[in-house]
């Protein structure tokens, strides 16, 4: 009786410790672009012998992903060079984790400080800019705070109407790169924040926009999602076009030396794609069929 | 895996660290499980021994109907919810959106069919045998259900707990039609969701221990009052 009774508590055990590594263990999804063509990776072989292993692990942020962006340009990189690119699209504060854990190969992400601590502290290589996107502030139509009649440019000027009037702002409030843009122009502004107005959500930028429809406030959003969903939304561009918008991407190879499973040499070819001219300019054309305006703009040095 | 080891430890310091924000979230999750859960139990459980004691017209299809909710998608049915309470929605107009009430709503949808479900089968073996006793008993038809739930009380607890445990720890239906907001709609599961995706795996899983070990307390609870009858 005794050694049935321990063996069921050590299944217990055994399950409950299952059930935890459960918990930890669960990783975001995983999207793989489309398969290359065989022919195509026979042809590539050739020209870059020196890559082995053919999949490379990107981590980034979900405006890259959810934008359509990645979509887009990373089948005719696959075209090319044979490389495999799953994308992991995260906040990028889990990019930036994911990569110090040695989880990914390259990140593609948008938060220049926090990238810049992450190359000093020898996570990562070297920090590359590759394009931006500007972020722009949505509000009702009926825009109650007169946004677009007293700040349509001035970013700063709109945060303060909103806040003096109390008006419902819908905050990614995620630790996110759109989160920390927001919360440095309320810390140049010198305000707090808070209060049944102030709506701190902890979510991504779809469901925040759509909860920002929903309760018929403001928020702040990148160009590049508001514009995809756009069409079910009674929301309305109220500020745009302040320097102080423009949202910087950085592209970064994880620090080898982490361990053997980082891809270096396809996170080598990668980076180098994206600066290229090509990769440049098809970052430049993506957008423009379908909104008639780029939705990242190529500035790579 | 170091997270996991670390979660631990932080999990004990958040009890400990009486921290409001956390206690918060704590207490609307049980304050939404619970009430979801009761509400469904008042449901449910007359519901299931009614389906299981009488025959009638397309029993087996509502039977079936009945098991295939047990395993609703939360996302989906906070999907469902949250497109009747919107702003555009038909119940717009109350103005729930975002709040613990739709939550409340959410997870009703969510666990009412899992006790019906439990309820029924019971009913459904042993409900002939109670239905002769009551006979003997000379019981009247209210009598009858009375007596049929205090011989059912072993499945309804295990309905009920079923019910809860599902309640607590379901993160989609939440999410969407509460909208995890600071302080207003935030529960363990959605904090751990964001945990997340926020890189900060330590504090996710500390959250995740603080919600198994409430989960164990209340669960101890409901058995205590079970074998107290």
């Amino acid at each position: 009786m005794i050694f049935k009774k321990s063996k069921t508590l050590s299944i217990m055990i055994f399950m409950l410790v299952l059930m935890i590594i459960f918990v930890g263990c669960t990783k975001p999804q995983e999207t793989v672009t489309p398969e290359t063509p065989a022919e195509d990776i026979s042809i590539e072989e050739n020209t870059a012998p020196e890559i082995t292993n053919k999949t490379l692990l990107l981590s980034t942020t979900t405006s890259t992903e959810n934008s359509g962006l990645l979509d887009y340009i990373l089948p005719i990189f696959t075209r090319e060079t044979g490389i495999k690119v799953k994308v992991v699209a995260v906040g990028t504060g889990q990019a930036l984790q994911m990569g110090k854990d040695g989880d990914a190969d390259a990140l593609l992400v948008h938060a220049k400080a926090s990238e810049e601590e992450f190359v000093a502290e020898g996570h990562g290589l070297e920090r590359f800019e590759v394009m931006y996107n500007d972020f722009v502030l949505l509000g009702p139509d009926e825009d109650p705070a007169d946004v677009l009649a007293n700040a349509p440019k001035d970013i700063l000027a709109a945060f303060k109407l909103i806040h003096d009037k109390k008006l419902t702002f819908v905050s990614r409030g995620d630790d996110s790169g759109t989160h920390k843009m927001e919360l440095t122009l309320w810390k140049e502004l010198g305000l707090e924040p808070s209060g049944d107005w102030y709506v701190e959500a902890g979510q991504g930028m779809g469901a925040v926009i759509q909860m920002t429809d929903e309760m018929q406030g403001y928020t702040l959003t990148d160009r590049a999602t508001y514009l995809s969903m756009q069409s079910d939304l009674d929301l309305t561009v109220v500020t745009e076009g302040d320097t102080q918008l423009f949202n910087q991407y950085g592209i970064i190879a994880v620090n080898p030396d982490k361990n053997d499973k980082i891809n270096a040499p396809a996170a080598e070819v990668f980076i180098q794609w994206m600066l290229s001219d090509q990769g440049q300019q098809l970052i430049g054309e993506f957008g423009k069929a379908e909104f008639g305006q780029s939705l990242f703009i190529p500035n790579a040095k | 895996m170091s997270e996991i080891v670390e979660g631990f430890h932080k999990a004990i310091e958040l009890l400990v660290s009486l921290d409001k924000e956390i206690y918060e979230i704590i207490l609307l999750s049980i304050y939404v499980s619970l009430a979801s859960t009761f509400i469904s139990t008042i449901l449910a459980v007359p519901l299931g021994v009614v389906i299981g004691a009488k025959s009638f017209p397309f029993k087996k299809l509502v039977v079936r109907l009945i098991y295939t909710m047990m395993s609703l998608p939360p996302v989906i049915v906070g999907l469902v919810v949250f497109l009747f309470i919107s702003r555009r929605g038909p119940l717009g107009y109350l103005g729930i959106v975002f709040t613990p009430t739709a939550m409340i709503i959410a997870q009703v949808l969510l666990v009412t069919p899992i006790i019906t479900g439990i309820v029924y089968n019971g009913t459904k073996e042993k409900g002939e045998e109670i239905k002769k006793l009551a006979k003997t008993l000379g019981a009247n038809k209210v009598e009858t259900l009375i007596l049929m739930i205090k011989e059912l009380r072993i499945n309804i607890f295990t309905g009920i707990v079923s019910g809860y445990g599902r309640a607590i720890s379901e993160v989609g239906a939440v999410m969407i039609v509460g909208g995890n907001i600071k302080g207003h709609t935030r529960v363990m599961t959605t904090a751990i969701a964001m945990l997340r995706n926020q890189g900060d795996y330590a504090m996710a899983i500390a959250i995740g221990i603080v919600l198994l070990f409430l989960s164990f307390i209340i669960n101890s609870l409901l058995y205590h009052f079970q074998l107290g009858e």
